[in-house]
């Protein structure tokens, strides 16, 4: 499983799929493994993506609006893997498109592309079952969410499920960036941490991550920085051509 | 219709089969900041539900500021003029603001105010749960937010003054197709950002755990005064109950303690729009061009939907069934075929409004009509022994504008 972080904190770039168009996002994810990124979430647009803010709102009614489907997210997996054998690719959705495919044909379809893991936003661990067994007759990583207002015990069920890494979401609230990394995100990783260690699963941290100051702060106390907004908004206001050396610019940034 | 293959269950598990499903359907689909306030919402409810100083200090609000019980009227003359039939009508319509949505926005107040949570926020399509919801804050002092598409502030204009008269802020959304699914993911947007203060009353039988049951249970007055109505005035049940179904509170309201009585009909009404194509209806469960069973907003129904599985856009001309999906227990009924349903054009929902205001002198909201539209086809072909039960959801003052346009009221003379 290629999903590793060997610099710390690692970085997980995530891209909404199909904004501005298909080639263009395999396009950006090279440059952004290329630059240090470690992990590539390819999100699948959706029509009604309510835990995002507007910067990804916007992405995704672009990406909508062209047509763009969950099987073309999966053959733009399949290239990114066949042009970078040694990075960690995540599809990342709402659970409606993958229901609509049929959770089995979709994990088949996903480990075949060569897809690590998935992140589905809208499925908690209680209602996972039937997800949890096909992601491991798959061999995928199943990545969940953990949250500031999670309990303990919801914790340890997270840190249970999960493979590949959990994805601790720095404050309540929706996709988007801020100025300061909130008190909520070191809080929340603290408390993960006993349930991931036993695993050795890593945590990464993402919502409203968007310089290398936040990424030098994630690192401090998480294992990996998610960044998304920032990189969608880059890709908004870049042309086409212009945005995977944009994209390749920032995150080298990041590390800097 | 038959569940497309590979879909007949797809996320039920030994885990989720215990909480909050409606047969397959229902369940928790939300993102994981949510889970700990639908939680601490789940056991407040349970606490209040079984706290008789509860349902006391509601039951006294539903009759003294809301006038329950409502009225169960017989419709003679349109009665006489189907020449089948007879039909009663629920009259919801006379309640405090003017719709059932007042059941379902004082219970989940109280609830608010037990909880202490004094930052309100709602959906609305129509603006009738939004009006209920500003009532119910104005009432007991509570800061308001309603999230309302921008289509439907144009079209419900008046509801959008009366909620801003109530004090309430109103949050026009313009992604989407600017109606009510619009609403609700920026209503949840604002829920998963400000969830330590905020309580959310979800404005129908819609949404993750727990809300589908708790707004049926707030709902389920309806149909608990009807039953004892109708067996004053009749004798005997009715064959058939109506309810027109947008996310589906009303209806879940008037079936809901008839559910035993196997020979009562229980008929639901949706929204057939200008046509049976993707996009002209709000008819989830419509044979062809209807919803497939999917995730929307939380829970797992039907959901009108393309074969990537994005949401489709609803069109209606009654702003309160204009939505992709429906509530889950709907979906069970409809599985089950315990209820049925059928959909009603905005042409038959327009003259159906008419029909009953020169018929009775009551003027049905849009949403309503349709269940009159589906009453009015029943009746003829039935037996003059025979009762239908129309649940009058709410009442029509609300679409004065848009009713003004479609009937070109301004010079008709007919």
């Amino acid at each position: 499983m290629p999903i590793e972080f060997k610099k710390k904190p690692g970085i997980v770039a995530y891209l909404t799929a199909g904004d501005p168009d298909l080639e263009t996002t395999l396009a950006i994810a090279l440059a952004a493994i290329d630059n240090g990124a470690d992990v590539i979430e390819l999100g699948v647009p959706f029509s009604d993506p309510l835990a995002d803010g507007p910067v990804i709102q916007r992405a995704s009614e672009r990406a909508v609006a062209l047509g763009v489907r969950l099987v073309d997210v999966l053959e733009i997996a399949q290239r990114l893997r066949a042009a970078r054998p040694a990075c960690g690719i995540v599809i990342f959705s709402y659970l409606n498109p993958v229901v609509r495919m049929g959770m089995t044909k979709f994990c088949v379809a996903a480990a075949a592309a060569g897809a690590d893991g998935v992140l589905l936003t809208d499925l908690i661990v209680e209602e996972a079952g039937e997800y949890l067994a096909e992601m491991k007759a798959n061999r995928l990583a199943p990545v969940f969410l953990a949250a500031p207002t999670s309990p303990d015990a919801r914790l340890k069920a997270i840190a249970e499920a999960s493979k590949g890494f959990v994805y601790a979401i720095s404050r309540v609230g929706i996709t988007g960036t801020q100025q300061k990394i909130a008190s909520d995100a070191a809080e929340l990783v603290t408390r993960l941490r006993r349930f991931t260690e036993p695993f050795g699963i890593p945590i990464a941290v993402g919502f409203g991550i968007s310089s290398a100051e936040h990424v030098r702060a994630i690192g401090e106390f998480a294992d990996a920085a998610i960044i998304g907004s920032a990189i969608v908004a880059l890709i908004e206001m870049t042309t086409p051509t212009e945005a995977p050396a944009a994209v390749g610019r920032f995150i080298a940034d990041l590390r800097a | 219709m038959s569940i497309t293959a590979g879909l007949t269950s797809p996320m039920v598990s030994p885990v989720d089969a215990k909480v909050g499903r409606f047969g397959i359907y229902g369940g928790r689909y939300v993102p994981e900041t949510l889970v700990a306030a639908l939680d601490e919402l789940e056991h407040a409810y349970g606490e209040a539900d079984a706290d008789p100083a509860f349902h006391s200090e509601l039951d006294g609000l539903l009759h003294h500021y809301c006038g329950r019980p409502t009225p169960l009227y017989f419709a003679k003359r349109m009665s006489e003029q189907l020449g089948g039939a007879k039909i009663y009508l629920k009259r919801e319509d006379l309640l405090h603001t003017g719709a059932h949505k007042i059941n379902n926005a004082l219970g989940q107040g109280l609830l608010a105010r037990r909880m202490g949570k004094h930052r309100i926020i709602a959906e609305t399509g129509a603006g009738q749960h939004g009006v209920a919801t500003a009532t119910v804050c104005a009432l007991f002092g509570m800061e308001c937010v309603i999230y309302m598409g921008e289509e439907d502030m144009r079209r419900q204009e008046l509801n959008v003054f009366r909620m801003r008269l109530l004090g309430a802020e109103v949050r026009g959304v313009g992604s989407g197709s600017a109606t009510l699914k619009d609403a609700i993911n920026e209503a949840m947007r604002d829920w998963v950002t400000n969830v330590r203060e905020t309580y959310y009353i979800l404005g129908s039988a819609l949404g993750a755990h727990p809300y589908p049951t708790i707004v049926r249970n707030f709902q389920r007055v309806i149909s608990r005064e009807a039953r004892v109505q109708i067996l004053e005035q009749e004798g005997k049940l009715p064959t058939a109950i109506v309810a027109c179904v947008g996310g589906g509170s009303n209806a879940i309201g008037a079936f809901y303690e008839f559910l035993g009585d196997k020979d009562v009909r229980l008929v639901g009404v949706e929204a057939g729009g200008r046509g049976t194509t993707l996009g002209d209806h709000a008819a989830r469960f419509q044979t062809t061009g209807g919803g497939l069973p999917g995730v929307l907003q939380g829970t797992y129904s039907y959901v009108l939907q393309n074969d990537a599985g994005q949401v489709a856009t609803t069109h209606s001309v009654s702003a309160g069934l204009d939505y992709a999906s429906v509530g889950p227990e709907h979906a069970m009924l409809h599985d089950s075929h315990r209820a049925e349903y059928t959909s009603a054009s905005d042409a038959e929902a327009l003259a159906a409004t008419s029909a009953l205001a020169r018929t009775e002198g009551i003027l049905p909201a849009l949403e309503s009509a349709h269940a009159i539209a589906e009453a009015m086809k029943m009746a003829p072909k039935m037996a003059k022994s025979e009762v239908i039960m129309v649940n009058l959801s709410g009442r029509g003052d609300k679409d004065i504008g848009i009713l003004a346009r479609e009937m070109d009221l301004q010079g008709a003379k007919s």
